[in-house]
Order: C-alpha cells, then structure tokens, then sequence
C-alpha cells in the first residue's frame, strides 16, 4: 500500500491528488448539508399535514411522499438535471443550461434534498402518532389552538422521539451525494474513481475514500448523541444508549 | 413545449426496456435472498455472547452502513476480478463479470442492513420463548431455527419485503459500472435518439407503479399479520 | 535400401516433421481460450464506424470486422473451428479494468494506443490514425480552441482527448469549465441540448456523430490536432503468443490487402443505422501505418513524440 501518489502533482488543475480529495470532501459536504436544510424543512411541514386530518393538507402531502419515495434517486436526479430544463419554458430552460452557475450542484441538491423529504416526513409523522393522544387533547383543553398545539406540545417532543432515525437520515443523505457523480458533480467518490484512473491506486484511493465516509459518520453520530443528551427530557423519554 | 415529444420511442424499445427490466428483477431477487441469509447469519453473531463473533460482525455492519452504495460497487467491481485470478491462481479471472461483481456487492451490502433488521427481530421475540425452549432441553440451534426465528421472521416480513423495494430501487446505481438494467437500458436508448425526456419521464413512471403498488401490498400485508393493537 | 533402413528413415523425416509447438503449453490467453471455448470481444455502443451497436442492439463496424479476423486466426491456431465470440459492451472507462479482470480478450474499440496504458495493456498494429479536435454548433460562433475561453465543455471520461483538452486549458489557463459524461452519445447530446458549447473527441467520431445526428448542418468540427490519436486493439500485456498472433494477423490483413476492403466498407459506403456514407479517403497517417504494422503508442504529451 503506496500513499505517497497523494502528493504527487495532480494531471490538470494545478495542486495534488490531496487536493482532489479535499476538494471531493467538500463537494461531498456542501451538497449533503445543503439537501438536508430542504429535507428538514420541508419533511417536517409535510410530516405535520400528513398527521392532520384537514384534506387538503392531509392528501396532497400523502401523495407527494408516496410519488418521491418510490422513485429511485438516481431516477430523480437525472430528471432533475435532464428533463426539467426541456420542458419549462425555453428561455428558462436555456438560463438552467448554460447561464446557472454549477446546474449539476443544484439539480443534485434539489433531487436529494426532495427525495429525503419524503422520508423525513415519516419519520415526523410516526414521531407525532406515537405521542399519547392524551397530551394533544389536554393542550387543546387548555385553550391551544392546534397550530399552538403543534408548536408547543407536539413538535418539541417529536423531535426528540425522532432524533435516532433523523440522524439515520443525515447519514443518509451524506451517503447518498455520491449518486449526484452521475451527473458530474465531483464528489469524494468521483474523486477517488478519477484518482484511481490516473495513478492506477485503485485499492489506496477506495480505501482512503471509505476512511473518509467512515470517520464523517462516526463523527455525525458522536455529535447527534450529544444533542440528544442536551435535549433530553428526564423521566420522559428514555434517552442516551 | 410538448409538442415535439415522441412517445413512440418508448413502444419500440419495449423489448430491449424488458430485458433490463428482468436484469434489475433478478439483480433484486438473488440480492436479497443473498442478504437475508447472511444478514441473518450477522444477526446472531452480533447477538452471540462470543466477543470473536460479535466484534467482526459488528464491524462489518458498521462499517458497511457507513459507506455509500456507489462506493461499495466500486470497490467490488474492481477487486472481485483480482481476488479470484489470485484464488484460482490463473493468469485471467475465471467467469466473473461485472454482473457477478454487482451481485455480490450487492448481497454483502444488504446483508448489514438486513442483519440489523432481523436483530431487531429476533430481539422483539419475547425472551420467554427461547427460555422456555431451552427448559425443554432443545439446543442452542434448535431453539433458534424452530422456536425463535420462525416467529422473529413473521413479525418481520413487511419490514425485509420494504428493504426489498429499496434494494430494487438501489439496483439502478449499476448504471455507473456500464451494466444494463432498467434505468440502464432507458439511458442508452434516451441517448442514443436524443429523447432524454421521455425516456426518463418513462422510467421514473414505471418505478413508481411497481415501487408504490408492491409497498400497498406490504402495507395490506402488514395489518394482516400484526394487527394494529 | 533394406525394408528396414526405409521405415527408420520414413519415421524420422515424420518425426522431424511433427510441429514442436503441439507439444508446447498453451499459455495466457489462448490457454483460456481453450479453456472455456469462448472468446470475448469487448465492444463500443456509440463509436461509429469502428464499434458501435445497430438498431437491432448488435455490435458492428470497423473494429468489430477485424476483431473477426482474429477470431478466425485464434480458431485455426487452437484448432478450434466451433469456437464461439460473444460480445460485452465497454465504455471508455470500463474498457481497460474490464480487460485486465479477464472478462474480455479483445477490445475492438476506438482505443488509442498510448505509451501510458501500454502500462496496464498491449496493443495491436495500429489500424487507424485521427487526433482530437472539437464538435460546435455552427451558432455557437466558436472557431478555435481560444474561443472556448469561460466556456462549458464536455468530455467523454477516460479518454485521451479529456487529458488533451485540459492540458491544453490549462496551459492557455482558458478557465473552461468541464462536464463528464458516460460515452460519445451523451457528449453530442449535451452539445445538442446547449448544455455544452463543445465536445472534444477523435475527429472521424465526431464527422461520424455530426453525420448520424438529426441536423447535421448544425454542426461543424473545427481546430488542428490537439493530440495524435492511433488506434488499434487491446489485449492484456505479458502474453507473448497471444500478441503474436493478433499481430500476425493484423499485419497479414494488411500485406494481403484485405484491410483496404474492410476500409472501404466502412469509411466509403452506406453504413447502418442511416445508410451515410462517411466519404473518409485513407489518411496518410494510415497508410503509413498499413505499409509498416507498429504498435508504437503517443507519448505522455499526447503526441507521438514529445
């Protein structure tokens, strides 16, 4: 096992192979934190419209989880990337090609960022059910509105029912941004591919990549374990490990 | 804007769209009937009170759910080839291909997402039961394979068929090796007359429908065998 | 002469005669060939004429046709007349790990032999010569490399002309901006769709793909040689009787003469899908090749001789 290509200067661009490795991490990065803001935000406002009963909140949110979560991403993202500046309207569609700067990043972070939504918003929804119905009715009791409800009372709780399987999803998400190398998007793992082409480090450069996702994940998971300990609430919900 | 759309494409590529089509099909099958028995095999090392069977496995899965899907098929497409020529000691890689590659990465990436599923399993069986089988004197396989799993894998069937539409969903990444499943197949055929839309809007379609009317039945499933209590 | 002295001497002249290399190990590649009873052509979906797929989803052209021909050498050397090809589908990324993993013997491809790859493969007698230049739109008001300054370009991964280009981006510091892609057809299509103001490929691709596209006149390929291009066949290194073979074979083709028919079939007839005639006189390159069969690879430049 031979290291030192990493420092060797890199084919095109000017720097290392390290460099293409950093610039892989970040790309990585950018794209995951960037998804998981739309995923978060807008899961959770459909987690909440899938937990009411009101219909015109309930069954458009219903279909939209269904329509993203049976789609496969890779699917989504060439959709995103491909078919979406053909059928708006032409100038736009034009703009969408040549003019947006890095179309590949953002048709990437709009396919993750709508497809884990639907999943987020399960996982609020299924943190909202599992809520005894006996804490909604005594907020409604006291005179909440049901939006106050949701603000006060369920939403805080959810949340941190849901915190586990919403790490899950981080991680998720993370993992995921390497499907967006498919549409040019240079992350870690189109990085490595691309090292592995020029240096012929095929083993080295996978395993330095792995190394990398591994220590991200253990490092998402050590810090979403300490949220969880800060926001425990005691004798309510059993927390820590 | 809609106007210069050919649909017809798609009703003359039917034939070549089928044979992807059977390619994820059976990707998806053999995948997963792959990583239940392994996952199964990790669930009860995991579980196992011998650290030199818990600690590897627990690695495994863990190191397997940290890494994504792309990567894992990567590393298998180029490695596998290499493991057999040394095995075999030949000078060519005897009968593996990219698909053989595929499918076992594949297996071995399910089989940590599986095992952790059928742990979950295994650990809702009430401990009562393999107490009470142990106390008529059935061994530590027996206890397993005829009292416990049987009643770990009920409970579990909806949750591992889910798994099974995420595989199949997963099964399109073979798309960044150059095998031809589905999504494949509906790629090449876009590029190659320049009907990137429908094509795509094509296969997004047809996902849906199996996707979305396989999860229904799970779902219908799932309230047969373990009825909201 | 005695009945005796007549039979020694029948059996030593035969004994003489008996060819040594029947008795020789097959090694390599003839060795699984002989194995398995198959032979695997690895072969190109959209790189018209050499290796492309026709509308019923079968591997043609160029390359294929001489791939053939070793195939045919390979079954009267192993004496093997029902041998049987099948062919796997490579992209220009695939095509090398594909080979070295043994899961093809042949790439019958638009590879170009390069001092570099020569580390990882060998290479037959180089059966056609091209260089990189770049597919526009005509509205694109492109004319040379320089006006791609700022510019999107798209690229095909893992070929020559991708090294081609950047070097030569970053040597004019043209700060273009590079989109990937899987394989030529999705290059063009990016071109076409005006995702890409240009596509940097071997310039007989690109009359090929602007010859196949729906608006031909859209297009035009312009620029002097970034890079040289020869092609020829790939073939695992390390394996002296099977290169042997290809390359007696290959340069029979053309002592014979026979590789002015292939040629012509290809570059100056109708060809499927579209029955186009491409209208590609022999380069002088080529000939040059034909009249002395080398394998000689471009150097890390990207040209023959740096």
């Amino acid at each position: 096992m031979d290291f030192s290509f990493l420092s060797q200067p890199a084919f095109s661009g000017g720097g290392t192979y390290l460099n293409w490795v950093i610039s892989g991490v970040q790309w990585t990065l950018l794209v995951g934190l960037s998804a998981w803001v739309i995923a978060l935000s807008l899961g959770s406002i459909l987690g909440v419209f899938r937990t009411t009963h009101i219909a015109w909140l309930y069954y458009p949110a219903t279909a939209y989880v269904e329509l993203f979560r049976n789609i496969p991403l890779l699917v989504q993202m060439f959709i995103w990337y491909f078919v979406v500046p053909e059928i708006v309207p032409s100038a736009l569609g034009s703009w969408m090609k040549q003019g947006m700067p890095m179309p590949e990043f953002w048709s990437a972070v709009l396919a993750l960022g709508f497809f884990t939504a639907a999943r987020v918003a399960e996982q609020v929804r299924s943190g909202i059910q599992s809520i005894p119905s006996g804490q909604t009715y005594a907020a409604l009791a006291i005179g909440l509105t049901p939006p106050q409800t949701y603000r006060h009372v369920l939403l805080p709780i959810g949340f941190r029912i849901i915190l586990p399987p919403l790490t899950s999803e981080f991680l998720n998400i993370i993992k995921n941004s390497s499907v967006a190398l498919t549409i040019g998007v240079l992350e870690l793992t189109a990085q490595a591919r691309s090292i592995s082409e020029y240096t012929f480090r095929t083993f080295e450069i996978f395993s330095l990549a792995t190394l990398v996702y591994v220590v991200i994940t253990l490092t998402v998971t050590l810090l979403m374990s300490q949220l969880e300990q800060r926001v425990r609430m005691p004798g309510y919900i059993g927390g820590g490990k | 804007m809609f106007s210069d759309l050919d649909f017809d494409v798609i009703q003359r590529s039917l034939p070549y769209l089928g044979k992807g089509m059977l390619f994820s099909l059976g990707l998806t099958l053999l995948a997963m009937l792959g990583g239940i028995v392994l996952g199964t095999l990790l669930a009860l090392m995991r579980l196992s009170s011998f650290r030199i069977l818990r600690l590897p496995a627990s690695g495994y899965v863990n190191l397997l759910r940290s890494t994504p899907l792309i990567l894992v098929i990567f590393w298998f497409y180029f490695l596998v080839p290499i493991a057999v020529k040394y095995f075999s000691g030949n000078s060519y890689a005897q009968g593996i291909g990219p698909f053989h590659s595929a499918l076992i990465a594949f297996t071995l990436f399910e089989a940590a997402y599986y095992c952790e599923i059928i742990r979950a399993g295994i650990q809702s069986v009430p401990a009562g039961q393999s107490q009470a089988a142990f106390a008529l004197g059935l061994t530590y396989p027996q206890a397993m394979v005829k009292v416990v799993l049987p009643q770990a894998f009920r409970n579990m069937i909806p949750i591992l068929l889910t798994q099974g539409i995420i595989l199949f969903q997963d099964t399109s990444l073979v798309y960044v090796v150059g095998l031809t499943d589905f999504m494949g197949a509906a790629s090449k055929i876009a590029q190659r007359d320049g009907r990137l839309v429908e094509m795509y809007l094509f296969a997004a379609l047809i996902y849906f429908i199996l996707c979305f009317s396989t999860s229904y039945c799970v779902k219908r499933l799932q309230s047969r065998i373990s009825p909201p209590r | 002469m005695s009945r005796l002295i007549r039979l020694l001497l029948t059996f030593t002249i035969a004994g003489l005669c008996i060819n040594p290399t029947f008795a020789a190990e097959l090694t390599g590649t003839l060795k699984k060939i002989k194995d398995t009873g198959i032979v695997k052509i690895g072969h190109r979906d959209a790189s018209s004429p050499f290796s492309y797929l026709d509308d019923n989803q079968h591997p043609i052209g160029y390359g294929v046709d001489i791939c053939l021909k070793i195939v045919d050498s390979i079954k009267a050397e192993l004496k093997m007349p029902n041998l049987k090809h099948e062919f796997v589908p490579v992209t220009s990324q695939t095509r090398i790990p594909i080979l070295t993993g043994g899961n093809i013997d042949l790439e019958c491809g638009s590879t170009t032999n390069s001092i570099e790859r020569q580390q990882q493969v060998a290479f037959a007698p180089t059966y056609f010569v091209t260089g990189t230049k770049i597919l526009v739109k005509k509205s694109s008001g492109i004319k040379n490399y320089d006006d791609l300054k700022g510019k999107t370009v798209v690229f095909t991964s893992g070929t020559t002309n991708e090294r081609a280009m950047k070097a030569y981006n970053d040597e004019k510091k043209l700060g273009i901006n590079f989109i990937p892609s899987k394989d030529h057809a999705e290059s063009f299509l990016a071109v076409e769709t005006g995702r890409a103001v240009a596509f940097p490929m071997d310039d007989i691709l690109l009359y090929s793909l602007k010859a196949n596209a729906k608006n031909p006149n859209d297009y035009e390929v312009i620029g002097a040689f970034l890079s040289d291009d020869p092609y020829a066949i790939m073939m695992r290194k390390d394996d002296p009787s099977f290169k042997k073979l290809v390359t007696d074979t290959v340069a029979g083709l053309y002592k014979s003469g026979e590789i002015n028919k292939i040629y012509t079939k290809w570059f100056q007839s109708p060809i499927p899908p579209k029955n186009i005639n491409l209208n590609f006189p022999m380069s002088d390159g080529l000939k040059d090749a034909i009249k002395n069969p080398n394998d000689k690879g471009v150097g890390s430049c990207g040209k023959m001789s740096c």
